[in-house]
């Protein structure tokens, strides 16, 4: 039961990591944002959930479009930001909302919304969030080989030029923002139904950053590396509670040692040897 | 020809600070014609370009295409109504290969309505397309040169990679920033019956260039800038004949004394 919680919590985070993948690689937005997503979907589904009585698995399909919606919406005015001006924006609206929750006593306050339902049963739980994430895993990887992937990959490398072309790049970084929001909003309301409450634990930068360190440990660029990222980082971080307080110290040997050691990545890194193997293996 | 100018561009004034880039410089483009701008170094020839297609904003001017104000209109709106431009540092999409570098002009608004197909998600389509306009361009279709990463690929074929970007647009005037500098003289005469292939298709050009001999060969009229200000327009004749130009390119008492002055 609970190594089956730590499977879902992996994957809620695969998808902040998928979802920062793309936007970094593919687009050149580098988002922190990855809190503000799992608070903004989650908040949305369990206030659909609670107010209006919706089913789980019909508030959370609505929180993931609305909710990508609302951060679209949130990081359109810093969109023509470029790099650590972005992150900065970005990173500052998590803690925003956090505060105008705790200030402004709205949606339950500190206390959050307790009361949310849970999934029908435990396998709907379990697999539904293992699912998502194939699905969108597949769909990224697909996506970024599509034309208009390919459009947002020109964004990242050449804006300018983009312009040039009669095409407006806020639009497509928009476009870009709006998928990869859904998939942070889909992870918080999923989160959300999870727990059975939501609160301003949503917002914390623990789903900014993990992300950005499993993107780090598993591939930049690679989409599936992330994912295998999360499936390293997380369980790790659970193992490592034994060790209480010290916790927090060995993780960042660990992460520090990934960064020093395997720069590139996992996967970057067994791609590498994989096509060595099989070109030694024809020799 | 209509005698309504395709491009016309009145008293366009940049300032960067107090610098004065662009005095006042008027000029107009007719239809299928191609203009040659020359000046020295830091005249103002790319600046103005960058004005024009609101790359930079101007500080005060107006400029009209097809009879339409221009002036405040983003750049992506600008190169939607067929106003394209290539970048004197090329600007290629380094991370694709040659003729993916064309997906992205074929996939903006202007190309599915001028295009004439709806490019409905079939990828092969824009490949094909990529391919062929690369081909028009002077990309050889069996070897590998349009499957190389654009970061390989040597200046000649970046250039003419800029040239095709316009072209996938379908564009109805291109603002052309050097396309000949930086090339060899066996590319330049390769890329000369290119442009003049442009004009004849009924594309009128704008060419910004230094290589005065082979833009003479091609250019209807050319325009002279010196120190953010148009100097003289006219024929090639003409504008080599002038005493001004002379002036401006090798320099003169006079103009030595202005600049000990700046």
């Amino acid at each position: 039961m609970y190594w089956q919680r730590v499977i879902s919590i992996v994957c809620i985070y695969a998808l902040l990591a998928v979802s920062f993948d793309l936007l970094a690689h593919f687009v050149g937005l580098v988002s922190l944002g990855g809190a503000l997503f799992i608070g903004v979907g989650g908040y949305l589904s369990a206030i659909m959930n609670t107010s209006f009585g919706f089913p789980p698995l019909l508030a959370i399909p609505i929180a993931t479009i609305a909710g990508a919606g609302i951060c679209t919406l949130l990081l359109l005015p810093c969109l023509p930001l470029r790099g650590v001006y972005f992150a900065i924006v970005s990173l500052m609206y998590p803690l925003a909302m956090c505060r105008v929750i705790e200030a402004l006593d709205i949606l339950g306050g500190t206390d959050g919304i307790m009361g949310v339902d849970s999934f029908p049963n435990r396998w709907v739980e379990q697999y539904f969030v293992i699912l998502m994430v194939l699905l969108f895993l597949f769909g990224v990887r697909r996506l970024v080989n599509l034309d208009l992937g390919l459009v947002l990959r020109a964004v990242k490398d050449n804006d300018q030029a983009v312009r040039a072309s009669g095409m407006s790049i806020t639009f497509y970084k928009a476009v870009a923002v709006f998928i990869s929001s859904a998939m942070g909003c889909l992870g918080g309301a999923c989160l959300v139904h999870i727990y059975m409450w939501s609160g301003m634990s949503l917002f914390a930068l623990d789903f900014s950053i993990l992300p950005i360190a499993a993107t780090v440990i598993g591939g930049a660029g690679t989409i599936v590396g992330p994912v295998l990222g999360c499936l390293i980082l997380v369980p790790v971080s659970e193992l490592l509670r034994e060790f209480g307080t010290l916790r927090i110290v060995f993780y960042s040997v660990i992460l520090v040692a990934f960064i020093v050691f395997r720069s590139e990545g996992i996967m970057v890194y067994g791609q590498r040897k994989y096509h060595q193997i099989e070109r030694w293996v024809k020799v | 020809m209509s005698d309504q100018p395709i491009l016309e561009v009145k008293d366009v004034t940049k300032t960067f600070g107090g610098i004065l880039a662009l005095n006042r410089v008027s000029f107009h483009v007719n239809e299928g014609e191609i203009l040659g701008i020359i000046g020295p170094n830091g005249s103002g020839k790319t600046t103005l370009i960058n004005c024009i297609t609101a790359f930079i904003k101007m500080t005060s001017g107006k400029v009209f295409f097809r009879g339409k104000d221009i002036s405040r209109k983003p750049a992506h709106k600008i190169a939607d109504m067929g106003l394209t431009r290539t970048f004197q540092i090329m600007r290629p999409y380094y991370s694709l290969p040659a003729y993916k570098n064309l997906v992205i002009p074929l996939f903006s608004p202007r190309a599915k309505r001028t295009g004439g197909w709806r490019g409905g998600g079939k990828l092969g389509d824009r490949n094909t397309v990529g391919i062929d306009i690369l081909e028009e361009i002077g990309f050889e279709r069996d070897s590998f040169v349009p499957y190389k990463m654009a970061s390989t690929l040597p200046t000649g074929y970046l250039k003419r990679l800029e040239l095709a970007r316009c072209l996938a647009l379908k564009p109805e005037i291109i603002l052309c920033d050097e396309v000949f500098s930086g090339l060899s003289m066996s590319e330049i005469a390769s890329m000369v019956p290119l442009i003049e292939r442009l004009q004849m298709d009924g594309i009128a050009l704008v060419m910004i260039e230094h290589r005065l001999r082979e833009l003479f060969r091609v250019a209807n009229r050319v325009m002279v800038l010196n120190f953010g200000e148009k100097l003289i327009e006219g024929t090639a004749d003409e504008v080599m004949a002038s005493k001004k130009v002379k002036e401006a390119y090798f320099g003169s008492e006079e103009v030595e004394e202005v600049m000990s002055y700046a």
